[in-house]
């Protein structure tokens, strides 16, 4: 077996000098009753040549985002990563340390942490950043337990704009914890119908912006209306690269920022890994979930990074803790963080203007096909269109004339009742021949 | 006539001391690069990616359009990977050295499973892409579901929690749901003291108060405390089997008969499956829920942090209440159960956006099939073999907190051994750095004084292990002989002295900023 270097006669050595007779005596503590002599009805053992044949083979029955047009998004979306990136993240010293317990053997690690939470403060405009979530969805039901704890209040309002899938981790993990969660109907461009539902438990308003249907809005006036409240706002964004284009959250009064940072530096991975974002304003640092770094000296005095304000973890405060989660998104943060050092501010805003700039393209050819409603009025990257007819099977005809067209909004909610909906986004990756073929093979399949 | 020796190996009789207080003019420590942050370079306005220009305008989003600067400096390819090179320097990593902490299974990361992981096929896909073009990611979801099944002699798997903690939720979350289907909502989960602090935070977070049990004086689940402990009132235990003292819990069968008698469930932390996999199957033992850390057992790599994956396999009981998203055979293939509607009525919601850590999925099947049954059952032995090596070596100099029977896959020492040398745990452990190791996880677990758990796992040579414990023994010897000075002030030798947690603390500064007056351009319009 490649990875085990000990030899049969290690073993042997190593018993005599531990003073057992065989490995069974080390498992003496196991009952009887739950040994198991023989290895399990599995497969033995495989070469290297083996396990990429029965990998490749299965990864041959997918087809890549990349091998034709292809306009998926709602809360994923495929980008151009720079090769650097990658190659950084397969360094063994980033890919296989652990958490920087002891930092003065880990400042690598310490320091891309630093630089990532100093930009993502910096793109949502808010004051710190942790140093990251799981994801976006869960970011978003950490930012509401974390509402309830600075507010000391029980309930949350959830936009109908919100993904649904965000909303249902929220709904699963912060009712849990005792929270009235207020999920509003779906609506496409209705996130300020968050302010008629603020009262006096108000915890927080969950807004998102571009939300699942691409819409993008000011949100300045939930804000207001929040805080008049004494609730907070949070709001939510599932593509990151529109910071790079979109007014910040902060800067229109979001309290508690997050995010699905995918987008930079991550690629689709079927939905994971991914990175969540996670900012907040300055005085409310000390009721943040997960992992901080922070700047110190060492016994020289010269500059370093160490994890800090630990006294919020679980593995100090245990059940008092401000969270459970005990991991960030380290190595997808890592690839954050490289790949925006490599955009800059000049390449991020850029590669946002690309996106849009599809966008519209795409808004365009769609939008003049017979029968097709463009219903996103104000978006970045991402649309949502009205069908003649059931869109999950248009995205199934499509698929013949080798066009993945995009989600179906029934399958992120069945409930909604917007079976004809379909949600398409276009980014920096996508070609202007693309576009044009998927507008003529959905005129063609809306004409049959 | 002396001899030319330039250019020869210098022998260790020829190497002068530095003078203690050498430094170098440009305050550089040799190949070891002092790294300025991105912020503090002048990299405003530069960039590293060559963009096509743009065609159309952001005026339709009037008012909306950010006009302010983000503050965001770039750098050029060149100088990215310098930068990121040289901060790597700084880090420890398995691939240098022994990784020791306890708990966390640090074992080599083979790189085939990096590889496939990058596979078009896995990478670019989307998560919401139609069912027909991700057969084969669901099939390798299939499969792992049954690998994991099978190892753990459990009927059921949850892959989407994204880590352990993350599973530990997933977990609770499906007992609480059993509790209300029931009509019998309880309230308290027992922990023992031994936990790790995620069982405590995540039962608190669902909403339970947590109620310790007590330890025998053997390191183990102390049965009478918890049979006085259980009642109509408690929803679960949550035990760590083998536990944190790396000790298997020998009563487990009959601390799950009580469990169920008191009709609660019996929430298995799977952190140290790396111990019994292939030998023992949870489910045996009278599990109803246990995470698997893929990141620990399953060697997807640590990443500085993550990201992990926590799939939880769930008992017969239990596995009504996952959550969606789940596959299925279907007549047209397979296909995802997603919403939480018909064949999902009793799912208990969603644990996040999509379906889990693909990425960590793939990375663990190529694992296990390069493993095998039989490499698996290899594994669980070598990593016990090596723990009890590393013990049985130790054991005289330093003091086994379990000194009686064998450990399982890491070695729990006390401070006993320490007394009246003025040395600490943290100095002994910021010692083992110079020495060229990283600490073994340390004050964890909480009811051993001064604890030391070092978990070597079984990727670590016989001599790997022998060069580790010299070092060790050496150092106890040193800390004996009174060369406190040794270990106060360490580490000497790595890249930075002993930093100040508690001036970080303090003060908080978790971002760049500017020093007043003198802001790069692009932030001073602001």
């Amino acid at each position: 077996m490649r990875y085990l270097p000990l030899t049969p006669d290690d073993r042997a050595q190593m018993l005599g000098v531990i003073g057992a007779a065989t490995i069974d005596d080390l498992f003496a503590d196991v009952p009887a009753a739950a040994r198991k002599s023989e290895p399990f009805a599995l497969q033995h053992h495989a070469g290297e040549l083996e396990v990429e044949r029965e990998l490749s083979a299965l990864a041959g029955l997918n087809r890549a985002a990349g091998a034709g047009p292809f306009f998926c998004g709602a809360g994923a979306y495929r980008h151009h990563v720079p090769a650097t990136v990658d190659h950084i993240i397969q360094r063994s010293e980033f890919l296989t340390s652990y958490t920087p317990y002891q930092p003065e053997i880990a400042q690598g690690t310490l320091q891309v942490l630093f630089e990532f939470q100093t930009q993502v403060a910096a793109l949502t405009g808010l004051d710190v950043a942790n140093a990251s979530m799981y994801d976006g969805s869960t970011a978003c039901a950490e930012a509401v337990m974390m509402a309830r704890r600075v507010t000391r209040r029980k309930r949350a309002v959830l936009s109908g704009g919100l993904h649904p899938h965000y909303a249902a981790t929220t709904q699963t993990i912060a009712h849990a914890e005792g929270m009235d969660i207020v999920r509003q109907a779906v609506a496409l461009d209705a996130e300020a119908a968050v302010i008629d539902a603020i009262d006096s438990e108000t915890a927080c308003v969950v807004v998102q912006t571009p939300n699942v249907f691409g819409t993008a809005t000011d949100v300045t006036a939930i804000a207001e209306a929040a805080h008049a409240a004494g609730a907070l706002l949070i709001v939510v964004t599932t593509e990151a690269v529109s910071y790079g284009l979109l007014k910040s959250p902060g800067e229109m009064g979001a309290d508690i920022a997050v995010a699905e940072g995918q987008s930079i530096g991550n690629a689709l991975n079927f939905g994971g890994p991914y990175i969540g974002l996670f900012t907040c304003r300055e005085k409310l640092v000390r009721q943040m979930p997960g992992r901080l770094c922070g700047e110190t000296v060492d016994a020289e005095g010269r500059r370093g990074f160490v994890l800090t304000l630990s006294t919020r973890e679980q593995h100090i405060r245990r059940d008092k803790a401000t969270s459970n989660i005990c991991t960030n998104s380290g190595l997808c943060a890592l690839a954050f963080t490289v790949h925006l050092s490599l955009l800059g501010e000049t390449g991020l805003r850029q590669l946002a203007a690309i996106n849009h700039a599809k966008a519209q393209r795409l808004a365009g050819a769609l939008g003049a096909v017979t029968g097709v409603e463009v219903l996103t009025r104000r978006y970045f990257n991402e649309i949502a269109i009205r069908l003649p007819g059931d869109a999950a099977r248009m995205v199934e005809a499509l698929l013949e004339d080798g066009i993945v067209a995009g989600v179906p909004f029934s399958r992120l909610d069945p409930a909604a009742g917007l079976d004809d909906v379909l949600l398409c986004a276009a980014t920096e990756t996508t070609l202007d021949e693309d576009i044009d073929a998927f507008a003529q093979a959905l005129s063609r399949r809306i004409g049959q | 006539m002396t001899m030319q020796t330039v250019g020869r190996p210098t022998r260790p009789e020829d190497v002068q001391p530095l003078d203690a207080g050498f430094t170098s003019l440009t305050g550089g420590r040799g190949l070891l690069q002092d790294e300025a942050l991105i912020f503090e370079r002048d990299g405003w306005g530069k960039t590293g990616v060559d963009l096509p220009p743009v065609e159309g305008s952001a005026d339709d989003l009037g008012d909306l359009v950010r006009t302010r600067p983000i503050g965001l400096p770039g750098l050029s390819e060149p100088e990215a990977m310098r930068h990121y090179v040289r901060l790597s320097q700084k880090n420890h990593a398995i691939d240098l050295a022994l990784y020791p902490l306890g708990s966390c299974t640090m074992k080599h990361n083979p790189r085939l499973n990096e590889k496939m992981a990058r596979l078009a096929g896995f990478a670019d896909l989307h998560p919401m892409a139609p069912l027909a073009t991700i057969q084969g990611a669901l099939t390798l979801m299939d499969r792992l579901s049954h690998w994991l099944k099978t190892l753990t002699g459990m009927p059921a798997v949850a892959l989407s929690p994204k880590a352990g903690a993350h599973g530990e939720l997933c977990g609770l979350l499906a007992i609480r749901a059993a509790h209300e289907a029931k009509g019998d909502p309880r309230r308290r989960v027992l922990v023992p003291t031994s936990a790790h602090g995620t069982n405590p935070a995540t039962a608190a977070f669902v909403g339970y108060s947590v109620t310790e049990i007590a330890q025998t004086d053997d390191g183990r689940v102390d049965l009478a405390d918890l049979a006085a402990k259980l009642g109509p009132d408690v929803a679960a235990i949550m035990v760590t089997n083998p536990n944190t003292c790396g000790l298997f819990e020998r009563d487990i069968i009959e601390i799950a008969r009580l469990t169920h008698e008191a009709g609660a469930y019996f929430y298995c932390d799977g952190a140290n499956f790396n111990a019994i996999v292939g030998r023992v199957r949870p489910g045996d033992l009278g599990v109803d829920a246990m995470h698997i850390n893929l990141h620990k057992t399953f060697s997807t790599p640590h990443g500085g942090g993550g990201p992990g994956a926590g799939p939880v396999v769930l008992s017969e009981a239990l596995a009504p209440f996952a959550p969606a998203p789940w596959v299925v055979h279907g007549p047209d293939g397979l296909t995802l159960v997603e919403e939480t509607v018909e064949e999902a009525a009793q799912a208990f919601g969603r644990m996040s956006a999509f379906h889990g850590q693909m990425g960590m999925f793939v990375r663990a099947y190529a694992y296990m099939r390069s493993h095998g049954a039989d490499g698996l059952r290899q594994v669980a032995e070598d990593a016990v073999l090596n723990a009890n090596y590393i013990k049985a070596r130790l054991s005289g100099v330093m003091t086994p907190a379990f000194p009686e029977g064998p450990c399982m896959h890491e070695a729990l020492f006390d401070d006993s051994w320490l007394e009246g040398t003025g040395v600490t745990t943290l100095d002994f452990a910021k010692a083992m750095i110079d020495e060229g190791f990283h600490p073994m996880t340390m004050y964890f677990p909480l009811v051993v004084h001064g604890a030391m758990l070092i978990e070597p796992t079984e990727t670590e040579s016989k001599q790997e292990l022998d060069r580790f414990c010299d070092a060790l023994i050496a150092l106890a010897e040193a800390a004996k002989a009174g060369d406190v000075d040794r270990f106060k002030g360490a580490p000497y030798l790595a890249p930075m002295r002993r930093l100040d947690e508690t001036l970080a603390a303090r003060k908080p500064r978790l971002t760049w900023k500017p020093e007043p007056g003198v802001a790069p351009a692009p932030l001073a319009a602001e």
